[in-house]
This record gives structure tokens, C-alpha cells and sequence, in this order.
């Protein structure tokens, strides 16, 4: 076998080491996503109290109560959190392997 | 009742940010794990395809104002095509990159009806701002298929169609049907 082709065996667990590293990130980063989300809602609804409708009653009807700008943010980042991200993590420590069967 | 104009747009934010979310996270696990569950492979196209449906029940309400009735089922028109041809490549139905030239157009021609639609000048109001963001983003965006559609291997161009969605969510969030814009307030609101 060619030694240009052939790889050493610390060259290969390096490799390795470094695609388990590179997944983690990708886990971790998919995994902060929902999170990250849902703060910034959450920061919003700090900065601006008057959008949140149970905050301030006053004058508002039925819609105000159902869509409140900082808590959709929240809402959105949980379904992430909630609904995508567990799958799209397990299928990412599964490897790329191909369709699943 | 019919709900106010902003919380049909602080809605369509909500479906921007969940699908620049979900691209988001396409482009971080890649392609290839991310299309291994087929419901997350047809999910983009839909929520398109969905959004181009609410848009047209939108366009029955905006009977206010021709304009906005046009570029309402213009919006419709482009995310319903844009949509339906994403779910043929998915199927495999199509597979030339150059498909992604439809997004392009679906984007183009969104940008251009926000921006034709718009009578009033920048800073007029929050809602005239918004109208411009929203349009050069959209024309902007429009870049990032295109730049697909000629070198699809490259993930910059995912990424960025990916951040567009959630530019085009932050400007929709906000969005007030009266409301100031950097101090300023329209003569006749918004």
C-alpha cells in the first residue's frame, strides 16, 4: 500500500477526535438555539413591559391577549427547543450514516 | 372580528423566526442529517406553502386599499410557488440547483411589492420604514438563492437565506399600526 494513502494510527484518532469535537459543537449549537431565543424574548419583554398585555390591561381585547410580540419569540423558541432540536440532535450523534431505515 | 394589521404581522414574524430557526439549524447539522426524518425534509416547503395560504386569506381582508390587496396576493403568489417547487426538489422530483432561481424570484418579487406598494417616504412613519426594511431585505435575500442556484456547494449561501428569515421576523415584530420611527410620527398615522 502506498505510504501517501496509508494514514498512521494517531493521524486517524486525531481525525476522529476532531469529527466527535466538530459534531459536539454542531449538538451545542443547535441545542442553544431555542434558548437563545427564547431570552431574547424574554429580554424584550423586560425592555418593553407595555407589549405584554397581561402586564398592562387597559384597553385590550381578545387578539392582545392571544398575540403578545415577546412571548411569540418565547413560544417560537420553546417549539424549537421542544419539537425540532431532540430529534435533529439524536440524528446528529448518530453520524452521518445515510437514510435512516 | 377581524384582528389589527400588526397582529397578523406579529404572527407571520412568529412563522419567519420557527422557519429561520429551522434553516438555521439545516445549515448547522448539514443537509444530509437533517433531511434523515422526512417530516423535517418537507417542513420549509410547507411552512412556504402554509404562509402563501394565510397570505391569500389575508389578501380576502384587505379590501381597505387595492394596493394592498395586490401585494398581499402577490406575497401569496410567491411564497405558494416558491413552496410547491421546494417540495418537488425534496420529493426529487426536480434536482437541478438552478430551482433555487425560483426562491430567488419568489424573494425578488416580494422585495419589489413592499416596496412599490409603500406611497409615503422613509422616515413618514414606522410603518413606511418597515415597508422599505422589509422590501431591500427581501431584494437582498433574494442574493442568497441565487448565489445557490450557481454554487450550490457553498453554505454561506444557506446561511444567509437562513438569517434573512429572521431579519424579516425582527422588522415584522416591529411592526405597530401607529407608532413613531426614530422620534418621528406620520402626519396622518401610521
Amino acid at each position: 500500500m502506498s505510504s501517501e494513502i496509508a494514514t498512521s494510527i494517531p493521524e486517524r484518532a486525531a481525525r476522529r477526535r476532531s469529527g466527535v469535537t466538530r459534531r459536539q459543537a454542531r449538538a451545542l449549537a443547535v441545542q442553544l438555539l431555542g434558548p437563545a431565543t427564547m431570552l431574547s424574548g424574554l429580554v424584550w419583554a423586560v425592555a418593553q413591559p407595555y407589549r405584554i398585555a397581561f402586564l398592562y390591561p387597559e384597553g385590550k381585547g381578545a387578539y392582545d391577549y392571544l398575540v403578545q410580540p415577546p412571548l411569540l419569540v418565547v413560544v417560537v423558541g420553546l417549539v424549537f427547543l421542544v419539537l425540532i432540536a431532540p430529534g435533529l440532535i439524536a440524528d446528529l450523534e448518530r453520524g452521518e450514516r445515510g437514510p435512516e431505515t | 372580528m377581524v384582528p389589527r394589521p400588526e397582529i397578523a404581522h406579529w404572527l407571520a414574524a412568529s412563522f419567519a423566526l420557527l422557519l429561520g430557526l429551522i434553516l438555521l439549524a439545516e445549515v448547522i447539522v448539514g443537509t444530509t442529517v437533517f433531511r434523515r426524518r422526512p417530516w423535517r425534509a418537507y417542513l420549509w416547503p410547507s411552512l412556504a406553502l402554509g404562509a402563501g395560504v394565510g397570505l391569500w386569506v389575508i389578501t380576502i381582508f384587505s379590501t381597505f386599499s387595492t394596493m394592498h390587496l395586490l401585494a398581499h396576493a402577490v406575497w401569496a403568489e410567491a411564497a405558494m410557488i416558491a413552496g410547491a417547487v421546494q417540495l418537488a426538489v425534496v420529493r426529487e422530483k426536480l434536482s437541478s440547483p438552478y430551482w433555487s432561481l425560483v426562491t430567488a424570484g419568489a424573494l425578488l418579487i416580494s422585495g419589489a411589492a413592499f416596496l412599490i406598494h409603500e406611497q409615503n417616504p422613509l422616515l413618514y412613519s414606522r410603518s413606511a420604514f418597515l415597508h422599505y426594511a422589509l422590501g431591500w431585505t427581501c431584494l437582498v435575500g433574494a442574493l442568497f438563492p441565487l448565489g445557490k442556484a450557481l454554487w450550490p456547494r457553498r453554505l454561506v449561501w444557506s446561511a444567509g437565506f437562513a438569517l434573512t428569515w429572521v431579519m424579516l421576523a425582527v422588522l415584522l415584530f416591529s411592526d405597530r399600526d401607529v407608532a413613531p420611527i426614530f422620534g418621528h410620527f406620520g402626519e396622518i398615522a401610521p
